[in-house]
């Protein structure tokens, strides 16, 4: 059974379509990566699957429970909203008490919870201090720790790490990639260097659509880019530059550039390219220290994709 | 009923730590307490006052029934302010910041979320009106007679519901509007809109404000009773949280 089922979910408000059919499995126990441009449809597609906003058509269950504001869906999930907003008179450890008397837990098991996310999300020190100084970064791991209390079967964070400092964007994608195993992570954000991270599984949503969804690896794969890069010792430019023009001049062989002690070379076709040029390097007697498929990032995917979309 | 428990308890210690809860008891029971103070002395006062000899002269005795009148003219307009005051943000606030999603997408109905906020104001105004009520009961007797305990508790339950129903109102506004000013601004407008309708007295007196007036009257006219003013008043609270879980339930945070 699918973690998260999202069937031809539909949103408008009034002419605008922020979700327009949007469909969607998501595997149990994987870090889901959410990823799409700025109002894309990410932060309506979480709200929508949380009960707190109501779909214009399709259907939705999340941990096998059907989507609206009940308590079955309440108590398998977790929330960390985007801008997460708390009672700045609680504490930190009053807070996530508070969270979890209204998931039925009793005084001591809720205190225990309590301290043991404190612990985890490093806000020990800090737990009888008023929510309201604290920084951003704390309120983030304050925002983490209140979406665990119930011990969720999918956790939804929504942009968990764009309006944090580098030092604060690391330490909450570690505590979501130890997270890894535990529940489903649903995770939507516009940073790509993020999801590289820590997903596992990458879905692209633009315009309210499903662009794309498939493991990481599977996604740069199917965008590899037909380039391969030699590097060589450095010992002088010029056998490697008369190498580079020989091979230019092959059919298989679009274009070739040599940069330093490097050349890149693109090519007609990946497969057949590969050992060829392999068999050229060993009888050019070049000193090779490097021979690589150029693999894309995901940004370059991500761009490729929307691009398509764009022109279609 | 467990989770309206959790959630009456968060928004009683809110009160509390805000020091709303605090502000509210201490100026309605300085009323309270002033009030009698005020209907005895202030005869004197305007006769101590350089060239106000004739004024105090002019003044006739003061007796209970200015205490009384004194007592319900202060509580009642300054417990509306607050019936208004409390609540405007309490909803609308927690929508703007942010804290109504979070808390809402926990098993916690939007029933309990609404009906704890109705139940805290309850609470506030309840014990505020017993403090006050104490102190101008007490002051009353001291200064002039005292007088029927029932009927003295009777008078603080009937300005209690005239509060509640602008608590009542001013909740089921910020429930519709994401800004307190707009919500406040709503319930002055209902006040106001009542006050004129109140002109004719066909109609004032099944209006709340008539509660007003039979709080006064309990200790002159006991025999005078204004059950459709208190029908009214039962039934528009009713209805204002009613509407207001009605909407809030639809409402997309």
């Amino acid at each position: 059974m699918s973690a998260i089922r999202i069937e031809n979910l539909v949103k408008t408000y009034g002419a605008v379509h922020a979700l327009d059919g949007l469909s969607l499995e998501v595997e149990p126990g994987s870090i889901f990566g959410f990823l799409g441009p700025n109002g894309a449809g990410k932060t309506t597609t979480i709200r929508i699957l949380t009960g707190l906003a109501h779909p214009s058509g399709g259907h939705a269950s999340v941990a096998g429970v059907q989507i609206g504001h009940n308590g079955a869906l309440a108590r398998r999930i977790g929330y960390l909203p985007e801008e997460p907003a708390f009672y700045g008179w609680m504490s930190a450890q009053e807070f996530l008490e508070y969270i979890g008397r209204l998931f039925g837990l009793g005084g001591a098991a809720r205190r225990k919870r309590a301290e043991e996310l404190l612990e985890k999300v490093g806000l020990w020190e800090v737990r009888k201090r008023r929510i309201r100084g604290f920084s951003r970064g704390m309120r983030q791991r304050l925002g983490i720790a209140q979406a665990l209390v119930n011990q969720p079967e999918v956790l939804f964070l929504d942009e968990p790490a764009s309006a944090l400092d580098p030092a604060g964007r690391r330490d909450v994608l570690e505590l979501i990639a130890g997270l890894r195993g535990q529940c489903t992570v649903f995770m939507s954000t516009h940073i790509l260097a993020d999801v590289e991270r820590v997903c596992d599984t990458v879905g692209i949503i633009h315009k309210g659509r499903m662009l794309r969804v498939a493991r990481q690896e599977d996604l740069t794969a199917a965008y590899a880019l037909p380039v391969f890069r030699v590097e060589v010792t450095a010992n002088g430019n010029r056998p490697l530059t008369e190498w580079a023009e020989k091979i230019g001049r092959e059919a298989m062989v679009e274009q070739v550039q040599v940069d330093g002690n490097a050349v890149r070379i693109r090519v007609r076709d990946v497969e057949n390219a590969r050992g060829w040029l392999l068999h050229a390097l060993a009888e050019s007697g070049l000193a090779v220290e490097r021979f690589e498929a150029v693999k894309p990032s995901l940004e370059e995917v991500f761009l490729n994709l929307v691009n398509e979309e764009v022109h279609r | 009923m467990n989770l309206f428990w959790a959630a009456l308890s968060k928004e009683l210690r809110e009160q509390w730590r805000t020091y709303r809860l605090l502000v509210t008891v201490i100026v309605l029971s300085l009323f309270g307490l002033l009030s009698p103070l005020l209907a005895y002395f202030t005869p004197q006062i305007l006769g101590a006052i350089p060239g106000g000899e004739a004024l105090g002269e002019l003044i006739p005795p003061p007796t209970v029934v200015d205490a009384i009148g004194q007592y319900i003219k202060n509580l009642s307009q300054f417990a509306i302010l607050f019936a208004i005051l409390l609540p405007m943000g309490s909803v609308s606030g927690e929508k703007e910041r942010g804290t109504a999603a979070l808390v809402l997408s926990k098993p916690l109905p939007r029933g309990a979320f609404l009906m704890a906020k109705a139940a805290a104001f309850g609470l506030v105004f309840a014990l505020s009106l017993l403090i006050s009520g104490l102190a101008g009961y007490y002051y009353t007797g001291l200064l002039f007679e005292f007088l029927p305990f029932d009927r003295w508790v009777a008078m603080n339950g009937l300005l209690w519901l005239y509060t509640m129903v602008y608590a009542g109102l001013t909740l089921l506004f910020s429930t519709i509007s994401r800004s307190q000013a707009v919500a406040a601004g709503l319930s002055f407008a209902v006040l106001l809109g009542l006050s004129v309708i109140g002109i004719s007295k066909t109609v004032a007196v099944y209006l709340p404000a008539q509660l007003v007036t039979w709080s006064a009257t309990l200790f002159i006219q006991p025999e005078t009773a204004y059950w459709g003013s208190l029908a009214v008043s039962t039934g528009m609270l009713v209805a204002a949280l009613l509407a207001a879980w009605l909407i809030f339930r639809r409402q997309e945070l």
